[in-house]
């Protein structure tokens, strides 16, 4: 039985074993590479398809609606109607834009949103590349979409393209600084930058628990300040300014239809899983099982079990919360996340030099809560923003 | 304003202090624009995102209403009163009828004033549902206080369909009375709506006069001082949001709001949050009004039966009926030469001179701050433009 479940995890590493085997040993790390891009290029294409209905159902469920129901068992087969209907609408490109930008930026949005999953583990021995500098590789990637951002908002030559990538840089470039200070916590404390052996030391248990980072004070901290930054990142709500609908309409692809239009959309989110993958690869333990008397279940399983979380968890804020101004957001970035995250990195620091037990978990812990309620008091009272009371006249 | 409707018109960038000239970019928000409310235009200059002027461009929805209405007889244009403010057509009705009972000298039974006052109200209490919504749609809260709110309003237009027979071109209301009498049942469904409403208060304002993100939008953004709203001629909530105390309803004491015991609620500061929270807290005044209204409801006759519909010539002269509609002072003037058409026929609407002062609350804002205080300040096209 046992035996069993070990080829269940693995068949993925089994079948591509088994289908190089009838390849010579020449051209084999070149296929093995096309299999698993391949594979991931489907897996996540459908994750896509999938979220989107889920998002339009969940909203809708939220706003207290039903979403889109029409097409297939459920609506469940809205992203292929709207696929079709991307794909033939009319492809408008405005006359003063610079063509060949307004094609590239796109597509180079979404090649690069893919290029993040080389270094991202999917399930146990589940990775293409196991780079030795992979969270740098990652944040690398991720910088470039910000450029491809600058290019359709550049190449537009429409007001509203440049206010929505000025906003995007401005953002993107903001929230990058909290997002890597964040995620060094985890290199410290595992001194590596493979994705791969920084999934493996907390994929090892305490009685039932694992060791995650998460559930450590810096650990738990980084986690929120990385998801804060990440969901500024993927210009998610209440950090969708680049785009904001009622102010600037679509934001840097206002003047893109059709299937690059489809293409943009699909690249944020996919670029929105990468970053939730990767807080799951530093924070979540990866491919970990949450127990140790569930390790049975195959690794993929808790990989994409633990990624849809955090994207509902994306959809149900969506939902929730209106949308912040651009000076609010960059006061966010400067003046609370910066602060948080290189005070986290003195938190690890000192966790990893003290003795284990509780006097460690109550300096580190107080080390991260009380800054945090000062910080963010000290910004409150700056404000002077209150509920306020009314007077009434007869 | 003269310059501003004007479509051509362009904004001199010279005359506009800045550090650099080719530093601004001049941006139409509008007429195709998610968050205008309608067909509506704003020619803005910005410095990065800071507004530096701010141009309103309207007429786009224009379709000759007053001009129309000289043509057709007094009754003929009560249908047309409807497409004015299409979001609460009632009042607009009550405020025509009241002008043509000033100017002909028609009584209105009690019972008549009794459905006037309920359905006014209601209209307010869905008009004020709706621009809480909308206003939080315009902050980018995609969409879902916004369909909390037209769940509310939903109910409301229910009930307007089952009185009136439309649910948003009620054209209800009639000289010297009301057009139908409520049918059976429909008093009991109105007091469950009403009884019901307060919930839905309670749960807006607990899950958003305190959010924080709400808070850093609104608060001190679009202040309209008391000065400016007095001198422009600012009327309805966002009035009494910069402390001016004026209710049409306390002022003049039309119809019978004498009989109800309500409170006028006031702002201090007259920024967004201000205009936001004296529509909350007069939705709950409403409600009170409401309570009154349907426990005290007399049987009787909705419109004397003496009244001439048909053939109706007022005596010659002349006649301002206003009330308080739910976005302002809506008033009516009315000349007549004794003839079944009117000589003059005029709309004092309130969305327009509310939206005169635009952008002396846009400048110096952000442009996320303009659909905000435009949102904020409750217009709809087809009351501006007529």
């Amino acid at each position: 039985m046992n035996l069993k479940l070990d080829q269940l995890d693995q068949i993925f590493v089994i079948l591509n074993n088994w289908l190089l085997g009838y390849l010579p040993p020449v051209v084999r790390p070149l296929c093995s590479s096309i299999l698993a891009i391949a594979l991931i290029l489907v897996t996540f294409a459908l994750l896509f398809a999938i979220t989107t209905v889920l998002e339009r159902k969940g909203l809708g469920r939220i706003q207290n609606r039903f979403g889109p129901n029409r097409v297939g068992p459920c609506g469940f087969l809205q992203p292929i109607a709207d696929g079709i209907k991307s794909l033939t609408k009319e492809d408008i490109v405005p006359n003063p834009a610079d063509h060949v930008v307004h094609f590239l930026a796109p597509v180079l949005l979404v090649a690069a949103a893919f290029m993040a999953y080389a270094v991202l583990p999917i399930g146990r021995n589940m990775i293409l590349v196991d780079m030795n500098a992979g969270v740098l590789y990652f944040f690398a990637i991720g910088s470039l979409m910000e450029l491809a951002v600058f290019m359709a908002g550049w190449s537009s030559r429409s007001k509203y393209s440049l206010l929505g990538a000025m906003r995007a840089i401005a953002q993107m470039i903001s929230y990058e600084v909290p997002l890597v200070l964040a995620s060094i916590v985890v290199i410290m404390q595992s001194g590596s930058l493979s994705t791969v052996s920084i999934v493996n030391m907390q994929a090892t248990y305490t009685g039932i628990w694992p060791h995650w980072f998460v559930f450590t004070p810096w650990g738990f901290a980084g986690f929120a300040l990385f998801m804060i930054a990440a969901t500024a990142e993927s210009n998610r709500s209440p950090f969708d300014l680049p785009e904001g609908e009622s102010e600037i309409i679509a934001g840097y692809y206002t003047e893109y239809s059709g299937f690059k239009f489809a293409l943009f959309f699909l690249g944020e989110y996919i670029g929105m899983f990468a970053t939730s993958a990767m807080a799951i690869t530093l924070f979540l333990g990866g491919w970990s099982a949450p127990f140790s008397f569930l390790t049975w279940i195959p690794s993929y399983f808790w990989f994409f079990a633990k990624l849809l979380t955090i994207i509902l968890t994306f959809i149900w804020v969506r939902g929730t919360l209106p949308r912040l101004r651009m000076d609010q957001l960059m006061n966010l970035a400067w003046e609370f996340m910066l602060p948080m995250t290189l005070l986290n990195l003195l938190t690890a620091g000192v966790w990893h030099f003290m003795p284990a037990g509780a006097l460690r978990w109550l300096i580190c812990g107080a080390m991260v809560v009380v800054p945090c309620i000062l910080l963010s008091r000290g910004l409150k009272q700056r404000k002077k923003f209150q509920v306020r009371k009314y007077r009434f006249s007869e | 304003m003269s310059d501003a409707t004007n479509l051509t018109a362009q904004i001199d960038i010279n005359t506009i202090p800045a550090l650099g000239k080719e530093q601004l970019l001049e941006l139409a928000m509008g007429p195709q624009h998610p968050s205008t409310h309608g067909v509506f235009r704003m020619n803005v200059v910005l410095d990065g995102e800071r507004v530096m002027k701010l141009k309103p461009v309207f007429g786009y929805l224009h379709r000759n209403h007053e001009k129309i209405a000289e043509s057709e007889t007094y009754l003929g244009s009560m249908p047309y009163t409807d497409r004015l403010d299409y979001i609460c057509s009632i009042t607009n009705n009550w405020a025509y009828a009241i002008a043509v009972e000033k100017l002909a000298g028609i009584e209105v039974p009690e019972r008549a004033e009794y459905l006037r006052v309920i359905t006014g109200e209601l209209t307010r209490l869905q008009n004020h549902a709706c621009l809480l919504g909308f206003l939080m749609q315009d902050m980018g809260a995609s969409g879902t206080p916004l369909m909390y709110a037209f769940r509310e309003r939903e109910k409301i237009m229910d009930l307007f369909e089952g009185l009136t027979g439309a649910r948003m071109m009620c054209n209800y209301l009639r000289f010297g009375g009301c057009r139908v009498d409520t049918p059976a049942g429909w008093m009991d469904a109105a007091r469950k709506v009403v009884a019901e409403f307060p919930r839905f208060l309670d749960e807006y304002e607990n899950l958003l006069v305190g959010n924080e993100i709400l808070m850093d939008r609104t608060q001190e953004v679009g202040i309209l001082s008391k000065e400016l709203a007095i001198n422009a001629g600012i009327s309805g909530p966002m009035a009494r949001a910069s402390g001016v105390d004026y209710d049409i309803r306390k002022v003049d004491h039309y119809s019978i709001y004498d009989r109800f015991n309500f409170r006028i609620p006031l702002g201090e500061r007259g920024d967004v949050y201000d205009r936001y929270m004296i529509r909350f807290l007069e939705m709950r005044e409403s409600i009170k009004i409401l309570e009154q209204a349907m426990r005290d409801i007399p049987d009787g006759p909705i419109v004397d039966p003496k009244t001439k519909i048909r053939g109706f010539r007022p005596k010659p002269g002349e006649a301002y009926g206003r009330i308080e509609s739910p976005k302002g002072e809506l008033g009516f003037y009315l000349v007549s030469d004794g003839a079944l058409n009117p000589y003059r026929y005029r709309v004092r609407p309130p969305s327009l001179i509310n939206l005169t002062v635009l952008e002396d609350l846009c400048i110096g804002q952000n442009v996320a701050d303009v659909v905000v205080i435009l949102g904020s300040i409750d217009i709809v096209l087809g009351e501006v433009d007529r």
